[in-house]
């Protein structure tokens, strides 16, 4: 018998035949592959055709980026010159004009310190200590009345650093009660457990305005006489709750996936609940939770134009009343789609990172 | 030496020993019950202390608390509803026109988000690349934008729209204005409630019958064609219901009538622009969630279907759609109930739906408490009802595993 | 507890438990003692509660009746008790249950710097000794994630270690690893033993056993079906259940 282990000469990598690269190859693949995409894609080709010269000559071409109303009327394009008119007012509502630099300095802490909350390296208990100083920062430079800065009360604030500031408010008081909240839903003790899913089940089964609501209107009826609460300070209230309340049932979840087997452990080398809780099940509850609770976080941002409903000037709230203008009222659209795109700029790079998370963390441990 | 049937060494176990108070203080049960009798003591003192502080204050005000205030007279108008209203009816008739509204505008909603969702999700999985490509910036776009700004848009180019002297006119007895978009509407007639209420159950009865048909040819193997018969059940329920109640032919024609158009339904523009703010936001989200559920079957299933021969048709109708379900159906309740919940957005603009009139009464009648009160277990009442259908839905779709 | 090694009082004393998971009669009527230094065996069918009742001893689970005494002291509802009985034993899971998100050292020194209130620097000196003891010195710095089972399980062994242990306890310590790994961690248990350790080891490894063991221990179905000396035990079982459980043990 021959020997079967005999070789052959191995054949010779190649390229592939010429059909198969090349520009229209690669048009071919993607617009024309089969008949039923030929179709969609002259379809498509011709609704576009229709559409964005069109577009483009009213949101570009034709539009208006500069000068009084009157020159809007006169054109036929979008009138962008009421962003230029009104960005002041829509940024920063009704703060006042010469200390807007108090307001931009407040908002670059809060986004510096947001990207660098991205990071893993930072992530300890330390990081929300740090937060809750940058916040105190943030509040003296919003208020002022100290270190030579005149006063400027919260019912002026408005604009991106108030959205900001609720914002940042609502996760950085909300988390802690979540992750209360999410214990204390698993707890054995059923006094604390009833307390907590009955507040988590309520709030979650109502919307988010019934709860700025009752937070707004109801808060200063349970006051005794005389006692008021800042109309800011309730709003945020109202959103850390209901950010809170969803929260906990994410971070929930993540505590139902250690294993038990963790507690075990812990528990035979003899650490107390807290010590347990602290270091070895909520690390790793929290590390497992960051893609929904980013999720909720963005979410968060969407919601603080809710503010506008009870009367708070965010940047929703803000345009809206700058667009109330006789002069600029018929180009409120391009107000709004303005603001559209300021939303959409964050919330879109708070998604990439989420997504980015999500992707280090399907792969392996560390990043 | 054979294994007893019976376990005659178990017995049911003891009861619970006394507590020796010398130990107590370090006993695991006595510190439980010591934390949570603290925490009672602290909810409800503080309770207390608020109820207080808020019945001293509403008795200032003079404002009587109870429900009574229902049946007293409203005292302001509702801009548009399903059933009439006028403001001497009762604020418990002004909270039924709320809730209708809220209903009518959250299952529209809901019904147009899935439609454009699944559209856009099917989409996005395209091996056109230019459709993938839009269906993805789609989703995008509406994602990243919040809703309520989405909703205060619409409606502000809603009112920007002409006048109906010029109202644009697309097609027929179609007019859109900045009164809202006017439609040849059939006159209101009893018959058609029992149209609608025959369509309704005939849809039951022939979702029930095609099951039972389903599972009959499972069993005996015959294929005797049962979609014709349903079909015409759930066409043809209806158009005897019609006919058996008075068969009305009248339908209102839109038309300019002075300064207005009159005739026909017309959806306020308020009701356009919070449809269109809640559904297109919402289709971004199912759009996502009907993607997920589909990429969430296994390639291995589609790839034993083929091998098994099966058509494209029957291998999406039989493994790819009934597993796909399983995983969109809850997040896609979770974002229904979304929806009706943000149907109170419609206060920013004005739509009367039950937050809104709940505002009103408040600020009307005074009674703040008792109205909240109402005004939230509606919205819990929603909630609950449709997380109870979810959680049978899920039971009765799990896949049996040992 | 006492100080001073009493060598005539056993370290473990099981008298008449009994132990219900609600309904369910898990635990009867269970008698069992352990000498200072002895090394008990148990072994029994799946569900025959020889995991309980290991877990009984450092009260991971509570008995309803009967009375568990670990060196002197005996375990209740006390907190102080309970406390006292975890520093003294030391235990090791099936599934290791080592905490992912530290790193070797950081599993190790965590019980002794939080509970014995031991410098950081003792405890890492402490950890390193007892690292080089079961062989894998090297992995300090690594997380538990990049190790092998057979290493994560050597880890586990040391990490009770470090907290002094009296007794340790073993839940099937090799039932979760490959097969090819299983060997090196009986080897750290047969050293471990041949220091006088106390052990009580629930596993299905005879030949360990056989080399190990002071005492066998055949549970099944709640109660203690017979002890013996490991010879007496596989060469000439008395009840008919142990009979069978070593044949079809043996077998393979």
């Amino acid at each position: 018998m021959a020997d079967a282990a005999a070789t052959s000469p191995s054949a010779p990598r190649r390229p592939p035949p010429r059909r198969e690269t090349g520009p229209l190859h690669w048009a071919h693949r993607r617009f024309f592959n089969g008949a039923h995409n030929v179709v969609l894609t002259l379809a498509i080709a011709w609704a576009l055709v229709l559409i964005v010269p069109d577009l483009l000559a009213w949101a570009v071409l034709d539009a208006v980026w500069t000068g009084p109303g009157s020159a809007c009327r006169s054109a036929g394009g979008a009138c962008w010159a009421i962003v230029a008119e009104k960005y002041r007012l829509i940024l920063f509502g009704t703060y006042p004009y010469e200390e807007h630099w108090r307001a931009t300095l407040a908002m670059a802490i809060i986004i510096v310190l947001a990207v660098a909350s991205g990071f893993e390296r930072f992530w300890s208990y330390g990081l929300f200590a740090v937060w809750v100083v940058a916040l105190g920062a943030v509040f003296t430079l919003m208020f002022g009345g100290v270190l030579g800065l005149a006063p400027v009360g919260t019912h002026e604030w408005g604009g991106l650093p108030l959205t900001l500031l609720i914002f940042i408010g609502t996760v950085v008081g909300g988390l802690p009660l979540a992750v209360l909240l999410a214990l204390g839903r698993r707890s054995e003790l059923p006094v604390v457990k009833a307390l907590c899913v009955g507040l988590i089940e309520i709030t979650r089964g109502v919307p988010l305005i019934t709860v700025l609501f009752m937070a707004s209107l109801m808060l200063p009826l349970f006051m005794p006489e005389g006692v008021t609460i800042d109309k800011l300070l309730r709003a945020q209230l109202g959103m850390i709750i209901f950010f809170a309340a969803y929260a906990a049932e994410i971070v929930r979840g993540g505590l139902q996936a250690i294993p038990y087997g963790q507690t075990e452990a812990a528990n035979a080398v003899g650490l107390t609940y807290w010590q347990r809780t602290r270091r070895i099940i909520l690390p790793q509850a929290l590390r497992i939770v960051i893609p929904p609770l980013m999720n909720d976080i963005i979410r968060a941002f969407k919601n603080t134009t809710f503010v506008s409903i009870v009367g708070l000037f965010d940047v929703l709230g803000a345009t809206s009343a700058a667009i109330q203008d006789p002069e600029w009222v018929l180009y409120a659209p391009e107000a709004y789609l303005f603001i559209f795109a300021l939303y959409f700029v964050f919330c879109f790079a708070m998604s990439k990172y989420s997504e980015s998370v999500e992707r280090k963390l399907a792969t392996g441990r560390n990043f | 030496m054979s294994v007893p049937a019976e376990r005659p060494g178990r017995r049911p176990p003891p009861p619970r020993p006394p507590v020796k108070l010398r130990d107590v203080w370090h006993s695991a049960s006595f510190r439980a019950i010591a934390l949570q009798a603290l925490v009672i003591v602290l909810v409800i003192g503080t309770g207390a202390f608020m109820i207080d502080n808020a019945m001293v204050a509403l008795a200032k005000r003079g404002i009587a608390t109870g429900f009574g205030f229902l049946t007293r007279e409203a005292g302001f108008p509702i801009g548009e509803g399903l059933i009439p209203f006028s403001s001497e009816d009762t604020y418990l008739r002004a909270y039924g026109v709320a809730i209708l509204n809220t209903l009518k505008v959250a299952a529209l909603a809901i019904v147009l988000a899935t439609l454009i969702g699944t559209l856009v999700g099917i989409a996005r999985l395209s091996t056109n690349w230019i459709l993938a490509r839009l269906a993805a910036a789609y989703v995008e776009l509406f994602r990243n934008t919040p809703q309520l700004v989405q909703i205060v848009f619409w409606y502000t180019v809603v009112t920007l729209l002409p006048h109906p002297r010029q109202a644009w006119n697309p097609v027929g007895d179609v007019f859109l204005s900045k009164r809202g978009l006017a439609l040849p509407w059939p006159d209101p007639h009893p018959a058609w409630w029992w149209t609608i209420a025959a369509l309704a159950a005939a849809l039951i009865l022939a979702l029930w019958l095609g099951r039972r048909a389903a599972r009959l040819r499972r069993m005996t193997g015959t294929a005797r064609p049962a979609l014709p018969w349903l079909v015409a059940l759930v066409v043809g329920t209806p158009v005897a219901a019609w006919w058996i109640a008075g068969a009305p032919v009248a339908i209102g024609i839109p038309a300019m009538a002075g300064f207005n158009i009159r005739g026909g339904a017309t959806l306020s523009p308020e009701f356009i622009a919070l449809l269109l703010g809640l559904s297109l936001y919402i289709a971004a989200f199912i759009a996502e969630i009907v993607r997920a559920g589909i990429q969430s079957v296994p390639r291995g299933q589609i790839e034993a279907a083929r091998a098994i021969g099966l058509s494209l048709g029957h291998l999406y109708r039989k493994v790819v759609l009934p597993q796909a379900l399983r995983v969109m159906v809850p997040p896609a309740a979770a974002q229904y109930v979304s929806t009706i919940k943000n149907s109170s957005l419609g206060v920013a603009i004005g739509y009367p739906e039950l937050f809104n009139v709940s505002n009103t009464i408040i600020t009307l009648s005074g009674n703040t408490i008792e109205a909240i009160v109402i005004m939230m277990a509606v919205y819990l009442t929603i909630s609950f009802v449709i997380a109870a259908l979810m959680n049978w839905y899920n039971h009765a779709m799990r896949i049996r595993e040992r | 507890m006492s100080d001073e090694p009493d060598n005539s009082r056993p370290m473990i004393e099981l008298r008449d438990v009994n132990k219900w998971f609600g309904d369910f009669h898990v635990l009867r009527d269970i008698n069992l003692t352990v000498r200072r230094g002895e090394r008990v065996v148990v072994c029994g069918p799946s569900g025959s509660g020889k995991s309980t009742m290991i877990r009984c001893i450092n009260r991971l689970e509570a008995h309803q009746e009967g009375s568990i005494i670990v060196d002197g002291t005996e375990l209740n509802d006390d907190l102080r008790r309970i406390e006292a009985v975890r520093r003294e034993v030391g235990m090791v899971f099936q599934s290791f249950n080592l905490f992912p998100h530290m790193t070797v050292m950081e599993n190790l020194v965590l019980g002794p710097t939080l509970v014995q209130r031991v410098s950081a620097r003792e405890a890492e000196e402490r950890a390193m000794a007892l690292l080089a003891r079961v062989k894998i010195p090297e992995q300090a710095r690594k997380f538990p994630g990049q190790l092998s089972g057979g290493q994560q399980q050597r880890v586990a062994i040391a990490r009770a270690l470090m907290m002094n242990p009296k007794v340790m306890l073993f839940d099937e310590p090799t039932s979760a690893l490959d097969p090819e790994m299983i060997s090196e961690v009986l080897d750290a248990m047969v050293e471990l033993a041949a220091e006088g350790m106390t052990m009580m080891v629930v596993t299905h490894e005879m030949g360990f056993a056989r080399q190990v063991a002071d005492l066998m221990v055949f549970m099944d179905d709640g109660e203690i079906i017979e002890t013996a000396a490991p010879d007496p035990f596989f060469a000439s079982p008395k009840s008919e259940r142990t009979k069978l459980f070593l044949s079809q043990i043996l077998s393979h």
